[in-house]
């Protein structure tokens, strides 16, 4: 298609093999939503598709942490919500999947959801509000019985400092960094082999988010695998294998989290912004750059006049 | 000034969350919050924004309570972006509702046309919180409240931002009040760290 060789999956030349099969691999995901033009006039306007995520493809290995870093906007939740079969019903979704070798359509995903794979989701909207949370996390319908479940909601809400007065919340009542708890403990309580964790440490301190980070690690060490989507790069380095960084709607780079060590080693553009980006390191706002900045066509702006500091670098939804 | 005095406040009639919470915040300064997880360090900044009213104690802005009527002069940008904004209004809407907000002022938070007809659910979430920044900026605040506002964001555009809240908020004279768990951030931030914890 664009000269770009199409392997079942691929690598950066650096990144870790294992060995083991994969358990998720994601080849050439494309995600649009169709939506009104919307530039055109109210009644006048035509549908358009607009593509997301372009023919990303992305695997997890048994026993391996991989981590999205990327742009905010720059569809990161699609592809978890694309792994999970969530779908807006507006989404166009095209590509291939396979969990733990075999091929998945979106019944298959559906299934698997809750029940081989998890989703620790970004927004702490996801917890039902009418709803205590201990319920939330015990679940309904458990594998070993309720008993066992509230035991197993037990140790979770006591590993991550919540107390057993928290199980009879409501979400409203939480702290933000509770209910992050709180959706995490409903992810590991699932037992699953996959976990996708789509920003899962916002309004965490930090021992907590180690913490966190240190689980997922455990996790995949006993074999299972784990996607983490996040921008918190020091806290994926931490503990992830590799990391595939994410712009536009595709995987830029695929490299071995060691190569994070100097920018000197990234090899996309992109990459190395996000490098010097960091309030540990320099706290650059790059300026737009001609190259990877300026998708949007002229007159999408408000005005034409060339952007200081905060340019037009992380596009929306509407890459066309 | 800003300033909260021997404040104490609890959610309904559940347990306090706060109790003797005093801080001062100058014009220009930057001030930072520093508690563990679940302290109470976004009802602190709901208080001081007015979203919330102490059972005891007082927020003053140069000596005088919040005012009840019209826009407060102390803006909060909350944690959830999402949960900020009217889900069934447009952001053009969603906008207006600090009165009119000058195009260079979206600009430079790289707000764009486009976006102004969307929904909510149509955004990313680190689009949305530009949005609640703008907004905020638009009501002439004399304080800003930021309570992890840029945990949602990538590396590049929460350096934009800060860049640009702090630019403005200096050319401003704003003084702010955030809240964040990354320590480099808060360092390269803060004028000034309170420690609540």
């Amino acid at each position: 298609m664009d000269g770009e060789q199409h392997h079942h999956h691929s690598h950066a030349a650096t990144s870790a093999h294992p060995g083991h099969h994969h358990l998720l691999t994601v080849e050439d995901l494309s995600v649009s939503f169709r939506m009104y033009d919307e530039d055109a006039p109210y009644f006048s306007a035509k549908q358009r598709e607009v593509a997301v995520i372009e023919n990303l493809s992305v695997s997890v290995h048994v026993g391996e942490i991989v981590a999205v870093v990327g742009a905010s906007g720059s569809g990161k939740t699609l592809l978890a919500d694309s792994i999970m079969g969530l779908f807006e019903p507006n989404a166009l979704v095209s590509g291939r999947m396979w969990f733990d070798g075999e091929e998945m359509d979106a019944e298959g995903l559906a299934r698997l959801r809750g029940h081989g794979i998890s989703l620790v989701p970004q927004s702490v909207q996801n917890l039902d509000p009418l709803m205590k949370v201990g319920r939330q996390v015990e679940g309904f319908g458990a594998r070993h019985g309720a008993a066992e479940a509230k035991a197993a909601r037990e140790r979770l809400f006591a590993r991550y400092g919540l107390g057993p007065e928290v199980a009879d919340m409501f979400p409203f009542q939480l702290s933000g960094g509770m209910a992050r708890r709180v959706l995490l403990c409903c992810a590991l309580a699932d037992e699953p082999r996959l976990i996708v964790a789509d920003e899962p440490t916002p309004g965490l301190d930090l021992p907590l988010a180690v913490r966190a980070m240190d689980d997922f690690r455990a996790f995949a060490d006993d074999g299972g695998g784990v996607l983490l989507i996040t921008h918190d790069i020091e806290l994926a380095l931490r503990v992830a294998d590799r990391i595939a960084v994410f712009k536009d709607g595709t995987v830029v780079e695929e490299t071995a989290v060691a190569n994070f060590a100097s920018p000197e080693l990234l090899r996309s553009e992109f990459a190395r912004e996000l490098w010097h980006a960091l309030p540990e390191h320099g706290f650059e706002a790059p300026v737009a750059q001609d190259d990877t900045a300026m998708h949007v066509g002229v007159g999408e702006q408000f005005t034409c006049s060339p952007t200081p500091r905060v340019a037009f670098k992380d596009e929306g939804r509407d890459e066309c | 000034m800003l300033e909260a005095r021997d404040i104490t406040f609890g959610y309904g009639n559940g347990p306090l969350v706060l109790q003797g919470f005093d801080l001062q915040v100058a014009p220009g300064e930057r001030v930072a919050l520093a508690a563990p997880s679940g302290f109470g360090k976004s009802t602190a900044c709901r208080l001081l924004a007015g979203y919330e009213r102490p059972a005891s104690g007082q927020v003053l802005v140069d000596g005088r309570p919040l005012p009840r009527k019209g826009a407060c002069p102390v803006q909060l940008i909350q944690q959830h972006p999402e949960l900020a904004v009217d889900p069934r209004r447009r952001m053009e809407a969603t906008l207006r509702e600090a009165g009119k907000v000058q195009p260079e002022l979206m600009e430079r938070f790289g707000i764009r046309r486009e976006w102004m007809s969307r929904f909510p659910h149509e955004l990313s979430g680190g689009e949305l919180q530009r949005f609640c920044i703008v907004r905020a900026l638009a009501a002439n605040p004399r304080y800003l409240v930021a309570d992890e506002i840029s945990t949602m964001l990538d590396a590049v555009t929460q350096a934009q931002i800060w860049h640009a809240l702090v630019d403005e908020c200096g050319a401003r004279g704003t003084g702010m009040v955030l809240v964040t768990h990354s320590p480099a951030l808060t360092q390269r931030i803060a004028t000034r760290v309170v420690n609540l914890g």
